[in-house]
């Protein structure tokens, strides 16, 4: 049963901004539609009863204190932006600014 | 933005005609030491990138670890706005491309918000109350700031770029949602106001944050629809982004219900979009198309666990929760014994805490009334300010009332020691000493301005023997005159009266 388009493969890789290949598109369809009905046969199992899982360890309320620590040197925050300008990243023109 | 005027329908004619539902969705930046998920320091004015870590940066490999007091703090909050605390949530990602989101995600909440179904009553300036129910409140974190460079500051062009600082990425941040909000119609725009300014003395009564809209800590995104009745469906909304002071809530709703009437009565139809707002010419324009909920990729945040809250936290958390600003307003009127209108007054004048503060230093309430809505609200109004940004504390003013109540300075003396302190001439005792302004009750030095005025008006004099005491005033406002009003003018009316009889 073949549930992942080639076209929905092309959408979410927009989304991602990965770059694909015609070739990609057609495996990766294939061996997302692999996964999709694997992950499907776990839902059939796992019934309205089961609490999802997000994380592996049974572990709930991991918090730090909420104290102040060691931050980067603004040289080494900015050495590996391709750009930098008056201690600030760089970047190709935003449209939207806030 | 474009050169096309956008059609208008005049505000009333709008709400005549279209029922306008609105929804509120208020960001708070909340009060920590901390970011939320790494130690990097929160103050505000940094140079830029100086307050940042890898995980900030979203720098390969660094993983997140979640601030207990922020979560603190948000379930205050939920708690504030009568909201139930979820006993199990977690963090989603929620994957956008953005270059002020440096890790291609921002950490947030989708289906499990921490606090949900909760309200609020919003006390509107007239004194009517609306409850506005809450949807959700979620945890999440700010993102960093953008900085235009080209254009308009006159770079050559096609140089045209952005500069970013992530001091502000990762700064734990509360978003509270609304249900729609029906029912209000034409008051739409000052509901939305109210409201955020309601959450906003929330904030700072919880103290969970400065709540300092100049500085951003609160920003707000104003959803609006119109409809043709109460009964009809909700009609296609369109939010409008960072709005960042309670003038331009209001505004932006009632320039939405003007545009979108156009729009509807054009026969078109209103486009789900976000809309920017432009304080300075106040409307909003056109930006991206509202994106489906999936575009975001939800999903569980795996570097987090679950968060859950225990009861026994929850109701510790209660039970440190302050007065609320509505409880405490009605709890302080009665004190102080003011009218509705007066207390209505004084909150629309944020004279509350300054009132308060006053009267803790001594003055009288109806003095300490007196002062802020009077002559301070004048001065307040002359210079364009708030009346808490005016150079005078609270103990100055109920220094300045004692001084009139020791008979030391009279009303129109005590406007002068005023003038003085606004000025920065110090403290009303200062001025009183620095400008001569004291009230002269000292009988030789009045007897002679008291002679002066008899024998200038010998028919006065002649009228007052007759036993006509009316002209007695004429005579203390010739003292008074000489005196440059520092006379006592009790004081010198017994010494008018002494003097005509011994005479």
């Amino acid at each position: 049963m073949s549930t992942i388009s080639r076209e929905e493969v092309a959408r979410l890789a927009g989304l991602a901004r990965i770059d694909l290949t015609e070739t990609e598109l057609d495996r990766l369809a294939g061996e997302l539609d692999v996964i999709v009905d694997s992950v499907a046969k776990v839902s059939e199992i796992a019934t309205a009863d089961v609490p999802a899982t997000s994380h592996p360890l049974p572990l709930t309320n991991v918090f730090r204190e909420d104290v102040t620590g060691e931050v980067l040197p603004v040289a080494d925050a900015l050495a590996g932006a391709p750009a930098a300008e008056d201690g600030r990243f760089a970047v190709p023109q935003i449209l939207e600014e806030d | 933005m474009s050169t096309m005027t956008t059609p208008l329908v005049d505000y009333d004619e709008a709400v005549a005609r279209f029922d306008p539902v609105i929804g509120i969705e208020v960001h708070v930046e909340l009060g920590t030491a901390t970011k939320m998920f790494d130690a990097a320091p929160t103050g505000f004015g940094a140079d830029p990138n100086t307050q940042v870590t890898p995980v900030s940066l979203g720098l390969p490999g660094a993983l997140p670890a979640l601030n207990g007091r922020a979560v603190e703090y948000a379930i205050r909050i939920g708690l504030a706005l009568n909201c139930e605390i979820a006993p199990l949530c977690r963090f989603a990602r929620k994957n956008y491309f953005y270059p002020d989101v440096p890790k291609n995600f921002q950490t947030s909440q989708y289906d499990e918000p921490i606090a949900f179904d909760g309200w609020v009553d919003v006390e509107l300036e007239d004194g009517e109350v609306v409850r506005v129910e809450i949807e959700r409140a979620h945890m999440e974190e700010d993102a960093g700031k953008n900085t235009h460079v080209g254009g308009s500051t006159g770079r050559i062009h096609g140089a045209e770029y952005s500069l970013v600082d992530y001091n502000r990425a990762g700064i734990p941040l509360v978003e509270i949602v609304t249900r729609p909000i029906t029912g209000v119609g034409a008051r739409a725009p000052e509901v939305a106001r109210a409201y955020v300014q309601t959450l906003r003395d929330l904030f700072r009564a919880l103290d969970v944050s400065e709540a300092r809209m100049e500085r951003g800590n609160v920003r707000a995104d104003v959803n609006v629809s119109l409809r043709a009745t109460p009964d009809a469906p909700l009609g296609t909304r369109t939010e409008t982004k960072n709005v960042n002071s309670f003038r331009s809530v209001e505004r932006a709703v009632r320039y939405e219900v003007s545009r979108q009437a156009a729009v509807l009565d054009d026969g078109r139809s209103v486009v789900q979009e976000t809309r920017h707002w432009h304080e300075d010419t106040g409307v909003t324009t056109a930006g991206r198309v509202k994106s489906d909920a999936e575009d975001y990729r939800y999903f569980p945040e795996p570097d987090l666990v679950p968060v859950a809250p225990s009861r026994e936290w929850v109701e510790e958390i209660r039970a440190t929760l302050p007065e609320m600003p509505a409880a405490r307003r009605r709890r302080l009127q009665g004190e102080w014994g003011y009218a509705d209108a007066e207390m209505r007054d004084v909150v629309n004048a944020g004279a509350v805490e300054l009132i308060e503060a006053t009267i803790a230093a001594g003055a009288a309430p109806a003095a300490a009334r007196k002062w802020w809505m009077g002559e301070l609200a004048r001065a307040a109004k002359d210079r364009a300010v708030e009346l808490a940004e005016l150079p005078v504390t609270p103990s100055q003013i109920a220094g300045l009332q004692a001084l009139v109540d020791s008979g030391r300075v009279n009303d129109k003396l005590a406007r002068q020691v005023l003038a003085g302190v606004l000025a920065g001439e110090g403290t009303p005792e200062e001025v009183v000493t620095a400008r001569g302004l004291e009230v002269v009750s000292d009988d030789g030095a009045l007897l002679a301005a008291v002679d002066e005025a008899l024998a200038a008006q010998p028919d006065v004099v002649a009228k007052i023997r007759g036993g006509n005491l009316g002209p007695v005033g004429a005579i203390i406002g010739a003292v008074m005159k000489a005196t440059r009003g520092q006379a006592d003018a009790g004081r010198v009316r017994e010494l008018v009266l002494e003097r005509v009889q011994d005479a």
